[in-house]
């Protein structure tokens, strides 16, 4: 729930600022964060969003899903507030099109369907767990789906992108308590979510990781794409800490369970699918 | 093919890290939590056969003659693929020496090793280097880069495959499941030989490059999984002895080989030591543990060489254009054998 004057700084448009308060407000309540020997925030842990955005950004009503008549309820989509700020993509009017376009047949066009990396932010809202590895020099970002992973750089900004990547190239610092991590040098072919919202290969992303408590994060992301939007947006959503004992990551190397999706259709006509019971 | 792309590494070793010449005073740097610091990115490429040629018997080291007459062999090879390429150069309509194309080039292949070049075999037990003998009725799988060999389903190696009527009669690095040399345990093979290894308070990631494999090692006292859980790369638990990082590793699922074209990794208990040597020297010690399929345990050691330089995304699965080709040209192929069959 927003305060009167988060809403007043939002309705202006400064939504770093309303989250800067959603944040304090936070820690207030929180306990102390963990700390790495260094003193910096210790963000390893294993990680979740809980929200709906993987099925849609944006605020969005429940809808029926794909397959109705084979998967009844077990498909529909479920109702979400979004976490963009505001409420709205900025799109251009011709990237505006290209979304409504993907819209038309998002589970077919949506690459997660054919188990390609996320990219980020997305992979950070899958409803999948992921794993921060926190070091001086490196952190490493393992999520669960389709095993992608990122290695973010800290304080080496000569590390620069160099070729494009599913997952982009990370360079990060510290600014205080919150991780500043630049996301540049990603696909083009990531999407937002499963409901075609897209980017270009312009596309920047600033994520501010800032603990607010010891078993949470207030994520945000400013995205940056002048090819595509016409101005920058950001997103926001808490992460929570899997604090079960036995948590871990698990494998999910979809690549298998995309193989009839893709490749089905040169299948040899009368063949089996799948390996024989052993 | 963009998902293809080599690592653009910078190799900063030179041939010098030699394990019996190693500095006995060196002193393992520490993590901020005071563990061994193996951090980086690693290569393990090496020269040097997986087992032992019997002429060795159970000498582990070669001799400085053998060492001698091994480079100059090295170097009279790279020499005439250099003369081979710039012939090729001058007249580049002469004729290949061979009809085979082959599938790489030399730009991709790293076969020298730049670490350890000393060792007769990687394998160091059983004491004669060789991989002890199958047990009796063991699963025997053979792959290459040739013509498929008919077998049958589930096929376990990396490369080849039994037929090409749907996907899962290829090699599982042909399906982007599993890196052909990324294990575990991870093993030198053609190309892309790297490794970097993060560590926290908790936590060990051993990252090969090859299908950005990020392996979690969970340090310390953590429930075991459950047996009903099965994962193509095990499930690894560590803690330290000493400099070294342990990873033993179990709950395989079965769909892989245990070692050299043999077992079915189902019951393979995986022991791995990773323990730092130099600056730029980790020993990768690993030794597997399956009697249903090997009469004996194997150990080899691999060492690794630092470089400086970052992996990059080796997004398999995202440019496997190569599946849809072999099973299109399958069909094309049978398309074309049924309409002349019917003339």
């Amino acid at each position: 729930m927003k305060t009167l004057i988060q809403k007043h700084l939002t309705n202006l448009g400064l939504f770093a600022l309303a989250s800067f308060f959603t944040i304090t407000q936070a820690a207030a309540q929180s306990g102390e964060i963990p700390r790495t020997p260094s003193g910096k925030p210790d963000l390893s842990g294993i990680w979740q969003a809980m929200t709906s955005a993987h099925y849609d950004i944006e605020p969005h009503a429940a809808a029926e899903g794909p397959h109705p008549g084979l998967m009844g309820a077990l498909s529909a989509k479920p109702a979400g507030l979004g976490i963009v700020e505001g409420g709205r993509i900025p799109y251009n009017e011709q990237a505006r099109r290209v979304r409504d376009q993907n819209k038309v047949n998002a589970i077919d066009n949506d690459p997660l369907t054919k188990c390609y990396m996320p990219g980020i932010p997305r992979a950070n809202y899958m409803p999948f767990p992921f794993q921060i590895v926190q070091s001086e020099s490196v952190v490493l970002i393992a999520y669960e789906f389709a095993e992608s992973n990122r290695i973010v750089y800290v304080d080496q900004p000569e590390l620069e992108s160099q070729v494009d990547a599913w997952m982009g190239h990370s360079n990060a610092h510290w600014e205080g308590d919150t991780f500043v991590v630049r996301v540049s040098g990603q696909m083009p072919d990531t999407w937002f979510d499963r409901s075609g919202n897209h980017h270009s290969w312009e596309m920047v992303v600033e994520e501010r990781w800032t603990p607010i408590g010891a078993d949470h994060i207030q994520y945000e992301a400013t995205i940056t794409d002048p090819n595509t939007f016409t101005a920058p947006w950001t997103i926001s959503f808490p992460l929570y800490r899997h604090v079960a004992e036995n948590m871990q990551l698990l494998e999910f190397k979809c690549a298998e369970f995309a193989e009839e999706y893709l490749y089905g259709e040169w299948r040899k006509p009368g063949t089996p699918r799948g390996n024989p019971p052993q | 093919m963009k998902a293809l792309l080599p690592i653009g590494l910078v190799l900063t070793a030179t041939l010098c890290g030699i394990a019996t010449a190693q500095d006995a005073t060196y002193e393992v740097p520490r993590t901020e939590y005071g563990h061994p610091d193996l951090q980086g990115v690693w290569n393990f490429s090496s020269s040097i056969p997986m087992q032992r040629p019997e002429r060795f018997g159970e000498q582990e080291f070669l001799s400085a003659e053998q060492i001698e007459a091994a480079v100059a062999r090295q170097e009279a090879a790279a020499a005439a693929a250099d003369a081979a390429a710039a012939r090729l150069v001058i007249d580049p309509e002469a004729p290949e020496a061979t009809d085979n194309p082959g599938g790489y080039n030399d730009f991709w292949i790293e076969s020298a090793g730049i670490g350890d070049t000393v060792r007769t075999s990687h394998i160091v037990y059983p004491p004669n280097g060789r991989i002890p003998p199958a047990r009796e009725g063991a699963q025997r799988q053979f792959g290459g880069l040739g013509p498929d060999i008919p077998g049958t389903r589930p096929v376990r190696y990396v490369v080849g495959g039994i037929a090409k009527d749907g996907p899962e009669d290829r090699g599982l690095s042909e399906r982007c499941i599993v890196g052909f040399n990324s294990g575990p345990p991870f093993t030198p093979s053609l190309y892309n030989n790297n490794v970097q290894i993060f560590q926290n308070k908790d936590t060990a990631v051993i990252l090969t490059e090859m299908i950005h494999d990020a392996r979690i090692v969970q340090l310390g006292d953590k429930p075991e999984l459950t047996d009903d859980i099965r994962m193509w790369s095990g499930d690894s638990r560590g803690w330290y002895e000493g400099d070294t990082l342990v990873v033993e590793t179990k709950n395989f699922n079965g769909l892989r080989q245990t070692f050299s074209s043999t077992g079915d990794n189902m019951d393979m208990v995986l022991t791995e030591k990773f323990t730092r040597r130099a600056f730029d020297t980790v020993d990768y010690e690993f030794t597997i543990d399956d009697p249903a399929t090997f009469t004996d345990k194997i150990t080899a050691i691999v060492p690794m060489t630092k470089v400086a330089g970052q992996l990059y995304e080796y997004a398999c699965h995202e440019g496997n254009y190569g599946m849809f080709n072999i099973l299109r040209g399958q069909r094309v192929q049978e398309r074309m054998a049924n309409e002349g069959g019917a003339q």
